[in-house]
């Protein structure tokens, strides 16, 4: 008996949480397959037509929508780049003592909701606002310049918002490099740039994979961003936009489904590149 | 080698002088909300300065259109916090310390809720709901809040639980405790910080999720929905000064965690803490 209780424990101990996952995470997704191939309207119902035609629809009709929100997304994982990488090196390896409390300075606004910072922002950059208020009563801009709404504002609010999804993983693969490697570098008479280009940013290569693909997933399906900083504009909405329009206001149910289908399957294919690379243990270690 | 030593040394200044701004950038918004939360504006624009008042810091708690969604939110954020935190430490336990089948598939089931953008998790769920026929509001809100945590607590409590030192429950079994003792009286107190650190998490995302909660919320406002929904023109100045209790808090709380850390000399939560930030 005992022994049947042990092979059964890691089971039973899974089970609570696992079921919640299962029927709340894994199954809703699966639903959402199925209603993207049903039709019909909230009214009279929706039944099941296999109607794979709606994805070629949606093609035409979104297809500019998927590939503005991926080069926002891109535009925004090459900014966090830039900005995190020289960041998370000066932590790692000047923060010395510091460096953990460096680490949590950075993350410190982030402990104000999502919305009223964004919000804050909206407010520092609108038209007549702090920054460019103040640069057209210096006469310094023209009086019809606007920076809301305009794709550089919604990558502007995108990098700012997920910037801390860079540093964090660039942090811990440089923080992890063995300095000796660099010394040695050095010792055999490589120039500061050739021991950083082919030791230092070798090594920390796995944290921009991580940190590119956390920073990328959530930005191509944002929608807050465009609609805050980017005002509603159609001009720069994003794939998110339309599948929140399309669930809560015109309760397009298949459409939104079948739009939130893809944006899941592509974000599926390049986890399933990454778990391919580090495998599947180390995803939530 | 004269001028590589030139380039170490505008590195050396150039760095954190960069990493100052960004700095700077980070906490830009954050410094604007402090400042307007104590504007006093005419009407519901506040976008200039108009003079200095502490009204809106004394005026929120009178204002129920503003109280009712922090208590909506209050709730949710405890009852998912505590529901989510017994689920994921029993994941966490049963993944570190047993070998089964299943388990890449488990990780994945685990990693996937983290990565895949809230807007599908939120999605997917309304579109249950639909199937269901279920009307939606705060229960449907907690089932997603739970969902949406127990990975955060599972990865936390696990990193905890990893390095564990299983000597020390072989101690208290040596000396006799039966395993429900050595549990309790050993393993727990000991993982308990990580615990503790998966429920503040928890808790920080809950009560601070939009995305997910418009698609389960029905005619249910919490604080996130009621800020959007009132910042259609301006921020009410009471959204900038909650939002500077909220950031004293975390300050004062994150203070401490720095002061704990350096008499300790324990390595930080650091991960788990920063994905708040994210969302």
């Amino acid at each position: 008996m005992p022994r049947t209780r042990r092979r059964l424990t890691p089971y039973l101990l899974l089970l609570p949480g696992t079921a919640w996952l299962v029927l709340f995470f894994a199954v809703p997704m699966g639903y959402m397959l199925v209603m993207s191939l049903q039709q019909g309207s909230l009214s009279e119902g929706y039944h099941l037509t296999w109607n794979w035609g709606i994805y070629p629809d949606i093609a035409v009709k979104y297809g500019n929508l998927f590939l503005r929100s991926v080069s926002f997304a891109l535009a925004t994982t090459v900014l966090t780049l830039a900005i995190g990488y020289p960041m998370a090196y000066t932590i790692a390896f000047y923060g010395g003592r510091l460096k953990n409390a460096l680490l949590l300075v950075v993350i410190m606004p982030f402990f104000v909701s999502f919305v009223i910072r964004t919000l804050n922002w909206r407010m520092v950059l609108s038209d007549n606002g702090l920054v460019f208020g103040t640069l057209k009563d210096a006469g310094l801009l023209d009086q019809s310049f606007r920076f809301l709404a305009t794709p550089a504002s919604v990558i502007f609010g995108l990098t700012y918002n997920f910037l801390p999804f860079m540093v964090l993983p660039l942090f811990v693969a440089l923080e992890k490099i063995d300095r000796r490697m660099i010394e040695a570098a050095a010792d055999l008479y490589a120039s500061r740039a050739q021991a950083f280009w082919r030791i230092t940013f070798q090594l920390s290569l796995p944290g921009v994979v991580a940190g590119s693909l956390l920073t990328f997933i959530p930005a191509v399906g944002d929608f807050i961003n465009a609609d805050i900083i980017g005002a509603r504009s159609p001009d720069v909405a994003m794939i998110g936009n339309v599948i929140q329009r399309l669930f809560l206001n015109s309760n397009d149910f298949p459409a939104a489904a079948a739009l939130g289908f893809v944006l899941v399957a592509g974000t599926m294919l390049l986890v399933g590149v990454y778990t391919r690379i580090v495998g599947t243990d180390r995803l939530t270690s | 080698m004269g001028s590589s030593l030139g380039g170490s040394r505008l590195l050396r200044w150039l760095l954190p002088a960069f990493t100052g701004l960004v700095v700077a950038f980070l906490f830009a918004p954050i410094v604007v909300m402090i400042i307007f939360s104590f504007n006093n504006p005419r009407g519901h624009q506040n976008i200039t300065w108009q003079g200095f008042t502490l009204d809106n810091y004394l005026n929120v708690w009178s204002r129920p259109d503003i109280t009712d969604p922090m208590v909506t939110s209050l709730t949710i954020a405890i009852v998912s916090t505590v529901v989510a935190t017994i689920f994921g430490t029993l994941i966490a336990l049963s993944l570190t310390r047993y070998e089964f089948r299943g388990r890449g598939l488990m990780n994945l089931l685990i990693f996937i809720p983290m990565t895949a953008p809230e807007i599908i998790l939120g999605a997917s769920l309304l579109t249950l709901w639909v199937a269901l026929g279920t009307g939606r509001g705060l229960p449907t809100i907690l089932v997603a809040h739970i969902m949406f945590n127990i990975s955060y607590v599972v990865v936390t409590v696990r990193a905890r639980l990893i390095g564990f030192n299983r000597s020390l429950e072989e101690a208290g079994m040596d000396l006799y405790a039966n395993e429900r003792t050595t549990f309790w009286r050993v393993t727990f107190p000991l993982i308990f910080p990580g615990i503790l650190a998966a429920a503040l998490l928890a808790f920080a995302l809950s009560i601070d999720d939009y995305v997910i909660t418009l698609f389960s919320a029905g005619h249910t406002v919490t604080f996130p929905l009621w800020v959007y929904g009132a910042s259609r023109i301006g921020i009410p100045p009471e959204v900038n000064a909650l939002g500077t209790v909220f950031f004293l808090i975390a300050f004062v709380f994150i203070a401490v965690q720095i002061w704990a850390q350096r008499r300790g000399g324990r390595e930080a939560e650091g991960p788990a803490v920063a994905t708040v930030a994210s969302r």
